[in-house]
């Protein structure tokens, strides 16, 4: 059964508190939003296996420090889109704004468009798909977990980078301080195309590159002190 | 810090609604900037007068007063409307200085928000709402037009430091984000002959693009230039007669959304503010890149 | 004449280049990196102690002792907060990381400020169940690294505080060095194990007071909007920083003097950025007065707060309450002297050490070593940080009291003076034996 929340009429504080409410349920419970209208903070916070659909574009931190949830948004998204996540999915079917995933620790975050500046920053474990291109300083002090890009990539790609795993399919306007090409072994490729299925995105894992951390900053040493 | 919001026509059937939607747009973008708020209007009149536009807190007996003195100056009776705290006052090309200066000498109570062909700025402190709502900015027609809401970082909540600035005739500047260099650019500016109304850095950098102007560098040169001499964080929305103009600092944290369609150019501060723009679900919807420059330009 | 009959000058070492000054030259020369080390300000500022109560006599009548009450309560997160933190004392534990401190460390903290009545903070590490356990009231901070954070703990906690800056480097991000990074920190940081671990300067996902706004309702709708949500600023910019805190939405502003502590950052930044704790409330207060919210905003302020009479005279200026962090750790038996011959074997002494970032600590309190740990007990350490709460708690009461307050909240910058003309013009109050406040009523 699905349950319709009409921002027009329900305020944020219900709407998030009528998804709230489903912690520690089973799955099978949905919900569908409309007229999100660039709300901010909308379907944060979700601690259960429930699935929401958000009918339109939304505005910060949507489905920010999600755990368990399966949320699409039928639109775009603003600043923040699953930041913090920990476990669950949420795919965007348009752009997404600035920082999408940041710091997130887990889950799968899908943007089937375009993701803009800082793509993946300080991300601790989380897995970013993006069917699109990534703006600048994205995966900055990267630390874990996985970026593929089916598009382009910004200047400064993994700046500070630390283990996290970057896949580029098409060009990087450059690399950040410490972030190198990589080879790609077989271990990768089967990574990489575990990851686009649970995607659903159709694409060869051979024709990606990848990028990560060359490890130059992670003790101090003096020759590298232009790079702080 | 702040709410930014702007629209570009590109088709004229658009004109008479710019004023509604730019004040649609204004009011979401209320709590990133309840301090002040304001608005820059590009009005396309038939007859193409020159204007300025005044604000003052005690209205009724000084534009009353500005009326007589503006026609006896000119020899024909003053055109002046009122709008709020605000009047626009229209003459003719050839007398515009005269007035210009006897303003500036004869009424000290008197701010000056606007100057040019076709340039109107409205602002005061208050919430977006009540501030658009003031000046009647819904009922007005135009080309372009630029708004602002303002969260004041550093300087002062006043009338005058709200956004729009604007320190050249038609042109304008809003600003979200924070510069760090500004207080040394002013004093080199004032070297230059500049005038500052405000210690805001926002003023700054209004000032810094009409120098450039000056000295002949077209709009999109003036930003390149900026991007050199401009240090901290900055969202910059720009208006001239016939242009509009976008710039983000290299940084690029402050965040910015642009709309275009074949009807219009539509810039947010968030999405929010542009949902209810015609045929906005078909636009082409992007953010701005850093240290570029964005610039469109209608014929005059 | 012999030779060594001759007069000479004696050596004279210069004030310039004094023998700290060489050695840190030297030091440089030789390593090519900067010094990085922990605590705060080390040089000489305007401070508390350059202030004095007047107390009262006969124009003013002071309380009894022991007999008239003088009541030390506060409530912080009064604004929006459905469950404001209830406070005994006007005194908190400042945030400190685990990851800095050690485990039991961090478990003392916690169970010194519930004997005591008050709230623990996190650091930039996440929460351990050590601190969560043993905290009654706990403070989760929300920091640029975002190291283990994670939507449970922040229901977990009793207050959210967003963390801008620190009084020892507004403007700056942080660095643990390897050592300290074990398997325990490293798992919960996502961190590899032994490298330089390096924290950002400003929030991954927001920038300024707009975007802020924005944040802090993402936290309170994360958490239901029952919890207190604190700013912490360094001493930077207090008046507009604290403005702009309150426009955000901020319940608490915590306020951060230069004197205030850090596990690990450049010596030049802890004592070249950032101002003095006393000369920043008054333009914090000022700042919440013309909001129209001194009071309704609780203004926490920290750096270098020691004494029951460090205590006063903060509240005195204006602030809910205060924050220690150093003189926790030092009550726990940081920098202890018996400790003396291994601080020597460090090449320092005991109350100069500061290497917190080396994990080396003798005391077993800034230290990830199990060996080194083991010497803290953090039952007998819980117990010392109790006493000495109570004894800075005792010691304002008593100074209140003297000023013919009933509580510590309603002593007043009227009930003090400067003992120089600095001190005077950064606290707003007149020089002793006159009514003059430097920059004040025009002079």
């Amino acid at each position: 059964m699905t349950t319709m929340l009409d921002l027009n009429e329900t305020p944020l504080r219900d709407v998030n508190a009528a998804l709230q409410a489903t912690a520690g349920m089973q799955p099978n419970t949905a919900f569908e939003i409309v007229n999100p209208r660039g709300s901010h903070a909308l379907a944060v916070g979700l601690n259960a296996p429930i699935s929401v659909r958000i009918k339109g574009s939304t505005g910060y931190y949507c489905a920010g420090m999600n755990q368990h949830a399966n949320v699409i948004v039928q639109g775009s998204v603003g600043p923040g889109v699953a930041e913090n996540m920990m476990s669950g999915t949420v795919v965007v079917e348009g752009d997404a704004s600035q920082y999408a995933g940041a710091t997130g620790h887990g889950g799968l975050l899908v943007v089937r468009g375009n993701a803009s500046s800082r793509c993946g920053i300080s991300m601790k474990g989380i897995d970013i798909v993006v069917q699109g291109s990534i703006g600048h300083m994205s995966a900055f002090m990267a630390q874990k977990g996985n970026l593929v890009v089916l598009g382009d990539a910004g200047d400064a790609l993994g700046d500070s980078l630390y283990e996290a795993r970057l896949f580029v399919r098409g060009s990087v306007a450059s690399l950040g301080t410490d972030c190198v090409e990589k080879e790609m072994l077989p271990e990768h490729v089967d990574l990489l195309r575990d990851l686009l299925a649970r995607a659903e995105v159709e694409a060869d894992p051979s024709e990606f590159r990848r990028y990560g951390s060359a490890r130059t900053l992670y003790n101090f040493h003096i020759d590298n002190a232009q790079a702080y | 810090m702040c709410g930014i919001v702007g629209l570009f026509l590109k088709d004229s059937r658009l004109e008479p609604e710019l004023g509604a939607m730019l004040t649609a747009m204004l009011v979401t973008m209320t709590d990133r900037g309840p301090d002040s708020a304001g608005i820059a209007i590009y009005n396309a009149d038939a007859e193409k007068p020159f204007k300025i536009t005044v604000q003052s807190p005690e209205g009724d007996t000084e534009f009353g007063t500005l009326a007589d003195r503006v026609a006896a100056l000119t020899g024909a009776p003053a055109r002046l409307e009122r709008k709020g705290s605000h009047a626009v006052l229209a003459l003719g090309r050839d007398r515009a200085k005269a007035v210009l200066a006897m303003i500036r000498s004869d009424f000290p109570g008197l701010r000056i928000m606007s100057q040019g062909n076709r340039i109107e700025i409205f602002k005061e402190t208050g919430l977006p709402q009540s501030v658009a709502e003031a000046f009647g900015v819904a009922a007005m027609r135009g080309t372009h037009g630029i708004g602002h809401t303002r969260m004041a970082t550093e300087s002062a909540v006043t009338t005058l430091g709200a956004h729009p600035f604007s320190t050249g005739p038609d042109q304008c500047l809003v600003h979200n984000g924070s510069l760090s260099n500004h207080n040394s650019l002013r004093r080199q500016l004032v070297r230059d002959g500049m005038r500052f109304e405000t210690e805001n850095d926002s003023e700054v950098a209004a000032a810094y693009l009409t120098h450039r102007l000056q000295e002949g560098r077209d709009l999109g040169g003036a930003l390149r230039d900026g991007l050199a001499d401009l240090d901290g964080f900055y969202t910059f929305v720009v208006g001239t007669e016939t242009g509009f103009g976008v710039l983000r600092d290299p940084i690029a944290c402050k965040p910015a959304v642009m709309a275009e369609t074949d009807r219009y150019v539509a810039f947010g501060s968030e999405y929010r503010a542009l949902v209810d723009l015609p045929g906005i679900r078909e636009a082409r919807v992007w953010e701005p890149q850093p240290a570029e420059v964005y610039f469109w330009e209608r014929a005059a | 004449m012999k030779d060594n009959d001759t007069p000479r000058t004696l050596p004279r070492q210069s004030a310039t280049f004094t023998r700290e000054v060489n050695a840190e030259i030297r030091r440089a020369a030789a390593t090519g990196i900067y010094d990085i080390r922990g605590g705060g300000a080390k040089r000489r500022v305007p401070h508390f102690d350059d202030l004095l109560f007047l107390g009262a006599s006969i124009s003013r009548y002071p309380l009894e002792g022991y007999r008239e009450r003088c009541d030390t309560a506060v409530t912080l997160g009064t604004r929006f907060a459905a469950k404001p933190l209830e406070l005994a004392i006007p005194i908190t534990i400042a945030g400190m990381s685990f990851g800095s401190l050690s485990g039991p460390a961090k478990e003392a903290l916690g169970r010194g400020a519930t004997l005591a009545g008050t709230s623990t903070t996190t650091g930039d590490g996440g929460m351990t169940e050590e601190e969560r356990g043993h905290s009654e009231k706990l403070v989760y901070q929300y920091l640029p690294s975002r190291y283990g954070m994670n939507p449970d703990d922040l229901r977990r906690a009793d207050a959210i505080e967003i963390v801008v800056g620190q009084g020892a480097k507004p403007g700056g991000g942080g660095m643990l060095l390897g050592q300290k990074i074990t398997d325990r920190v490293a798992g919960m940081r996502d961190l590899p194990v032994g490298i330089d671990q390096r924290s950002a300067c400003r929030h991954p996902d927001w920038t300024g007071p707009d975007d802020l706004e924005i944040k802090i309702l993402e936290l309170r709708e994360i958490t239901g909007w029952e919890k207190p949500i604190y700013i912490k600023i360094g001493g930077a910019r207090p008046y507009y920083d604290t403005a702009l805190a309150v426009k955000a939405g901020a319940d608490v502003v915590v306020l951060d003097g230069m004197q205030g502590g850090t596990a690990a950052t450049q010596d030049v930044f802890i004592e070249h950025v950032g101002q003095p704790t006393l000369a920043c409330i008054r333009p914090a207060v000022r700042a919440l007065q013309e909001l129209g919210m001194h009071r309704k905003v609780q203004l926490v302020v920290s750096g270098g707060i020691r004494t029951g009479a460090d205590v006063a005279k903060a509240l005195a200026l204006g602030a809910d309450a205060v924050s220690i962090g150093t003189a926790a750790l030092i009550a726990l038996g940081d920098n202890d002297p018996r400790w003396e011959a291994e601080y020597n074997e460090l090449g320092t002494t005991a109350g100069a050490y500061d290497d917190w970032h080396e994990g080396r600590d003798p005391a077993g309190i800034t230290t990830q070593d199990p060996s080194l740990m083991a010497r803290l007990d953090p039952v007998a350490a819980g117990r010392r940080l109790r006493n000495y709460l109570n004894v800075l708690t005792l010691e304002a009461q008593t100074i209140a009291r003297a000023c013919g307050k009933s509580h510590v909240h309603n002593l007043e910058p009227e009930d003090l003076c400067a003992l120089t003309v600095e001190a005077a013009a950064m606290a707003g109050v007149p020089l002793a034996g006159t009514d003059w406040i430097p920059g004040r009523g025009g002079y």
